[in-house]
């Protein structure tokens, strides 16, 4: 379970989160709508701790444990996890490689007194990942989203979410630069990966747009302005806003 | 530090390395007979010794000569604080001309230097011909007799003086003249050990060929000269590695390599730097490059306290091509000038370069480059390409560049990338679970990946382990 109370957050001292409140139970999903600029990605960074917000009040609890003083690894390490935005192109570092050394470490955390897993059996395990995701198996061995189109990024950011079944994702604006054909399949392997996943997995999904909720399909719906979460609701919110937009909330 | 775990697993003879295994030095004694300082008498002495032939005692005493003459370099590092009253240029820690004929035979004290550095037994098994040199004598040299069959000529240059004369006497000094500058004319009155590599026409040395250098004793300068000749259609590789102990007073290396590289023959010259943080790095390393031969440098610069070293391919014969790689660690109170010098002179001649720097602790990399293309060069290719990472707001990166272009036909191309290690990234894999430390290591790794998965595979491991040993706590 996901808990934010009352979470003031500044960058450069200027506020940029005013008080959010949210809570997410294990295995919903949830949607973050917003028009741009109203900090729906600064929550999603804030979460995971980029070091470049500062929390001035307020609390993030993961499973009732304040996160707030963990470092981003250890967090990731606790269950959580983002689909970024715009996943960073990481010269020098293969997909494989990066991937290889996350999953190491969060073997490490589950199971500490187990040997590494061998290469060879996380290549294996890596080909089928990316077999059912319909991507290239050569995208393994290239530098981390170098080259790749959006398309390709975002694809990704799901693979990574496969490897390490998380039990909170945050998608951040996964459907942005996504055709329709690209965003369902997209779709479809999160889809996959919460329904293999061992755990309840929670979601955020954090959107402009409606269409993703198409596939994803919220239990709540809310909606953010001014570093706020103004309104909530159940699924049909999304429908409301998608008619009549964030001007009058 | 945590590793990158794909790179812990492996089990290779630099397992252990630490610090602690360059740093250390064995008991010099023999020291004790060798007097610092640089004097006429001492070039003859040092030539006497050697029991060298007349014309190699002259050009020995008209190197010294012009030791006398030519100013200290008016550019780059500052080199003021260098003595050569406290330095010693000649010393010996056994008493056997031309090295030993076995491993075995080695004495001990010095045998467990090079054992404690994996030299040479790890090595043997993939390597066609080890060559060792301690302080200024090289101790042991040894070639696949396949190889001496076909003529292969891998020895230790004092000893190739007195064995291949005409060879030496025809190519000594040829490449690097004595009055290059004022390092390569000390190098020329002192020089001492070193390799003698000779590859005849059309044989094809498969596997590489290796020296090890190491400095021992304190205030130590060595002057090892490595001659290597690739006739036409030959081809070799060759490996250097250095290392020296930490004393806290300077020491000197100013070595110098010429090689030749004949008609469609093909070289590549690869060596890792780790000398001690006192070290003053010296080095002339210079190519000559024949119709259709092929020349390719790959250099790690790790150690030192100031290394200026520029190697250089001239590109004398038509369609000649030279590669040169290279990447240089910066650590506190090091400064690492390094860069490439290529001349073009003969027709459709092309040369790439690569240099990666790393700036970590205040250190401070400089990229120090010169490309000229000669009036005969029609239609010369160049590309130059160097990218620097600084790992912190206190070190210092600087690309210097020259570029002179006599024939309106060529093609340059010049990139240069200074970044910081950036936060956006690191992020990105903690996110994921990496914890920061390893993070860095890895993007560090990406970094300088390029040039080291060109070095041999015992020296990829040792220059990855050695830079994450250099970042061991020091970063973010």
């Amino acid at each position: 379970m996901l808990e934010i109370h009352n979470l003031h957050v500044s960058v450069d001292n200027k506020p940029v989160l005013n008080g959010v409140s949210l809570t997410i139970q294990p295995g919903e999903v949830h949607a973050l709508m917003g028009p741009n600029g109203s900090g729906k990605s600064t929550l999603s960074n804030v979460i995971l701790g980029h070091p470049k917000y500062e929390v001035t009040q307020g609390d993030i609890k993961l499973n009732g444990k304040s996160i707030l003083k963990m470092a981003p690894h250890e967090r990731a390490l606790a269950g959580l996890f983002l689909a970024f935005q715009s996943p960073h192109e990481v010269t020098g570092i293969t997909l494989e490689e990066f991937l290889l050394a996350a999953y190491r470490a969060k073997q490490k955390r589950l199971h500490p007194d187990k040997p590494p897993v061998l290469v060879f059996r996380f290549k294996k395990m890596l080909t089928e990942l990316m077999a059912k995701l319909h991507m290239d198996e050569k995208f393994a061995s290239r530098y981390l989203n170098h080259g790749f189109s959006g398309g390709e990024k975002k694809k990704c950011e799901v693979l990574q979410m496969a490897i390490l079944e998380p039990c909170m994702a945050i998608l951040d604006e996964t459907d942005s630069g996504l055709d329709v054909d690209a965003l369902k399949s997209v779709c479809d392997g999160i889809k996959s990966v919460r329904k293999t996943a061992t755990h309840p997995m929670g979601i955020l999904v954090v959107t402009h747009f409606t269409r993703i909720l198409k596939y994803l399909k919220p239990d709540h719906v809310h909606v953010m302005k001014g570093g706020k979460i103004l309104k909530s609701g159940g699924p049909s919110f999304a429908k409301e806003l998608e008619k009549n937009g964030y001007e009058n909330i | 530090m945590q590793k990158p775990s794909a790179k812990s697993s492996a089990t290779t003879p630099f397992e252990n390395l630490n610090r602690e295994t360059f740093d250390h030095h064995d008991p010099s004694s023999y020291m004790k007979k060798f007097r610092k300082g640089l004097t006429r008498e001492l070039v003859e002495a040092i030539s006497k010794d050697k029991d060298e032939p007349e014309w190699m005692l002259e050009l020995r005493l008209k190197s010294y000569e012009h030791f006398l003459k030519i100013p200290m370099p008016a550019w780059g590092p500052d080199l003021s604080a260098l003595d050569f009253d406290e330095i010693c240029f000649f010393a010996k820690a056994a008493d056997k001309k031309g090295g030993y004929q076995s491993w075995a035979e080695v004495p001990d004290s010095i045998k467990n230097t090079f054992e404690r550095l994996g030299i040479p037994e790890a090595e043997r098994s993939m390597l066609a011909g080890v060559g060792a040199q301690y302080e200024s004598e090289s101790i042991y040299h040894s070639l696949e007799k396949e190889l001496t069959d076909q003529g292969v000529i891998f020895c230790d240059l004092d000893v190739a003086v007195h064995d291949h004369p005409e060879l030496v006497r025809k190519h000594f000094q040829k490449t690097v003249p004595p009055n290059d500058h004022k390092f390569a004319a000390l190098h020329g009155a002192v020089w001492s050990g070193g390799t003698f590599l000779y590859i005849p026409k059309g044989v094809k040395v498969k596997k590489p060929l290796q020296s090890y250098f190491r400095m021992n004793a304190k205030n130590m300068g060595q002057f090892e000269h490595t001659l290597i000749i690739i006739e036409d259609g030959a081809e070799g590789h060759y490996i250097e590695g250095c290392s020296a102990p930490k004393y806290g007073s300077q020491a000197l290396h100013a070595g110098c390599v010429e090689i030749t590289v004949g008609v469609g023959a093909k070289f590549r010259y690869s060596s890792v730097e780790n000398w001690s943080k006192d070290t003053y790095n010296l080095n002339t390393k210079r190519a000559i490059i024949e119709r259709d031969g092929v020349m390719e440098w790959v250099g790690g610069n790790m150690g030192s306290g100031v290394t200026m070293l520029y190697p250089c391919s001239v590109l004398k014969g038509d369609h000649s091509k030279a590669d040169h790689l290279g990447i240089a660690f910066a650590n506190a109170g090091q400064i690492q000038d390094t860069g490439s010098k290529v001349f073009h002179l003969g027709k459709n001649t092309s040369s790439s370069i690569v240099m990666k720097s790393l700036s970590n602790g205040g250190g401070k990399s400089v990229y120090r480059g010169q490309v000229h293309i000669a009036k005969t060069a029609e239609n010369a290719i160049s590309k130059t390409q160097c990218d620097a990472l600084i790992l912190d707001p206190i070190s210092i990166s600087d690309t210097m560049p020259t570029i002179k272009v006599d024939n309106p036909t060529a093609t340059l191309a010049h990139e240069a990338t200074a970044g910081r290690l950036n936060e956006e990234d690191l992020f990105y894999l903690e996110s994921r679970g990496i914890a920061k430390e390893q993070a860095e290591a890895m993007i560090v790794n990406g970094f300088i990946n390029p040039i080291v998965r060109e070095l041999p595979l015992e020296y990829a491991v040792e220059m990855n382990r050695l830079i994450e040993m250099e970042m061991e706590g020091s970063v973010g």
